[in-house]
């Protein structure tokens, strides 16, 4: 280090290694960047004494601001409660009637209530509430098991077929894989149900089966869905007559729900929502289907 | 001075090569150190259970597709997560999970909490075709799942290996793991009894892609999605249990 030599073109100092004749500038990190370096390290050192910083064993070192993620998530979640408090409370101890004539509530409902279908419903019963094949739409005035505010708050609580101790319970059962009907009462009791909704499939060579199909409903199928194939809401049983069909309405498929049975399972949202939120969606859901009757 | 220092540090060999170890070692140190006493930092969870042969089978299969690259298993502590998903994960819940899953990506939703959110036959339809139920979403379909018979023969040994990294399985649960993956899937055979007596009465049994005749790879994987974030109570127990790691000697 005795000796220093000088580049003579840009006056720096050289490392004084030399390759071939070419030599390698000691050029100092420009002073910008080092006050940068200086500035964040100092900044760094100053909050781990704030923040918590450094593991300790079991613990470690909490900062000054006693800042906890945790405490503040939950803080901020609860927050957002009190924010939402004046219509929450409303929602969830209000009887329907009072929610559903209150219009300043209920566009609320529906602002909040399609977030809440987006990310808890939609899945199955799609964005709109339209449903697809084997869910069913929540927009029409067709319902399983009841489509007031209160019925539907209670299928979102207990599910249908689910594990919840007060689950609705309904199954149409396989009348043709478990040999309850055979083939050609299969056959001909489908025959019926389609020509109920369809009155062009009565024709007079389809009217023999058709006959036939309308006794295997009155021994087998009335006892659920009724007398008049209009269904039951007791038991989940749908209405045969209209154009809404959960799994569908064309021949083919009404054969398979008669012979293979169908079971629908639709979630209990009693843990994973809370009480304003389940009769916010009760509420909205009750709109989709009285708004697009 | 500084410079000096540096000069000085950088012309000994030795000395500039353990300063850069010294240097670089500081993340490494920061992740590793609180993992020797992780048996006293993770939250208590007694009423947690392992996973089932089956759920680990799906587990595996989790694991081979990649889905954790587009879907993460944590919730962070964030308002909107927590308001979206459910309670905010915490590390006992993927204390059986090695693994872990936890992801750093999301382009689908996070996974943490959809045990149970949807139904069996929803995410059968959802991993044959996406399309068919979501139709904006871009997830790949997984169609051959649900054609291939789960592989269980070797599920003794993965019980086995999850049991030599501390997962408490018992000897019983490992030399019973295929007849228990099997019974699982199966709710009218033999087999589904045992499930129930190993694994505890919440274990759910039942013919999961809706065919209980054969126990295929859509069975196992939609055994695993239903179960996550059902393994145990402890984050829903509210801030007594959320708050045992923060302060342990309070």
């Amino acid at each position: 280090m005795a000796e220093v030599e000088r580049d003579p073109f840009t006056g720096r100092e050289t490392t004084g290694h030399e390759w071939n004749g070419i030599k390698e500038l000691d050029t100092p990190i420009p002073r910008g960047v080092l006050m940068f370096l200086i500035v964040t390290h100092v900044w760094a050192i100053f909050w781990w004494f704030l923040v918590p910083t450094w593991p300790l064993g079991v613990t470690y070192t909490k900062g000054l601001l006693g800042i906890d993620q945790r405490t503040t998530v939950e803080a901020q979640v609860e927050d957002g409660q009190q924010q939402r408090a004046p219509w929450t409370e409303r929602l969830a101890s209000e009887p329907y009637d009072a929610i559903l004539s209150d219009e300043a509530l209920m566009q609320t409902v529906r602002d909040t209530g399609r977030q809440l279908f987006g990310d808890n419903c939609a899945a199955c019963h799609g964005r709109d509430g339209r449903g697809r094949a084997n869910y069913p739409d929540l927009t029409d005035d067709d319902w399983l098991w009841g489509g007031g505010p209160e019925l539907i708050e209670q299928t979102m609580r207990v599910g249908i077929n689910t594990t919840h101790p007060e689950s609705r319970i309904a199954q149409m059962p396989a009348f043709g894989r478990d040999q309850m009907l055979d083939r050609e009462q299969v056959r001909s009791v489908s025959a019926y149900v389609y020509s109920l909704t369809r009155t062009d499939y009565s024709t007079p060579e389809n009217l023999d089966r058709i006959n036939a199909g309308r006794e295997v409903f009155a021994s087998t199928c009335a006892a659920c869905h009724g007398e008049t194939a209009e269904g039951d809401m007791e038991v989940g049983a749908p209405n045969l007559t209209d154009a809404h069909w959960v799994y569908g309405g064309d021949l083919e498929t009404i054969i398979a729900s008669v012979h293979g049975g169908r079971q629908g399972h639709m979630p209990s949202w009693d843990e994973r929502l809370n009480t304003a939120e389940i009769r916010t969606l009760a509420v909205y859901v009750h709109d989709l289907g009285t708004a697009q009757p | 001075m500084s410079e000096l220092f540096h000069r000085k540090l950088e012309r000994s060999a030795i000395g500039f090569v353990i300063a850069i170890i010294a240097a670089a070692s500081v993340g490494g140190i920061v992740e590793i150190a609180p993992l020797f006493t992780i048996d006293e930092t993770v939250e208590e969870a007694p009423d947690m259970r392992v996973y089932t042969p089956l759920e680990l089978a799906g587990r595996n299969i989790y694991v081979r597709e990649g889905c954790y690259a587009c879907h993460s298993q944590m919730i962070r502590t964030l308002r909107d997560e927590v308001e979206r998903y459910g309670p905010y994960s915490l590390a006992v819940e993927s204390q059986y999970d090695r693994p872990m899953l936890w992801g750093s990506k999301r382009t689908g939703p996070d996974l943490a909490r959809i045990g149970g959110k949807y139904s069996d036959f929803w995410h059968v339809a959802h991993l044959n075709n996406p399309r068919d139920v979501v139709p904006e979403s871009n997830m790949p379909a997984y169609r051959w799942l649900g054609r291939t018979p789960l592989k269980m023969d070797d599920l003794p040994k993965h019980l086995a290996a999850q049991q030599s990294l501390g997962v408490p399985y018992t000897d019983e649960m490992v030399e019973n793991a295929a007849r228990d993956a099997y019974g699982q899937a199966t709710p009218d055979t033999d087999f589904a009894s045992g499930v129930t007596e190993r694994y505890g009465e919440e274990t759910t049994v039942s013919a999961f892609d809706g065919v209980a005749t054969q126990v295929t790879e859509m069975d196992a994987l939609v055994a695993y999605l239903q179960v996550l974030g059902r393994l145990t109570d402890a984050a829903y127990r509210g801030t007594a249990a959320s708050e045992q790691p923060s302060d342990p000697e309070g």
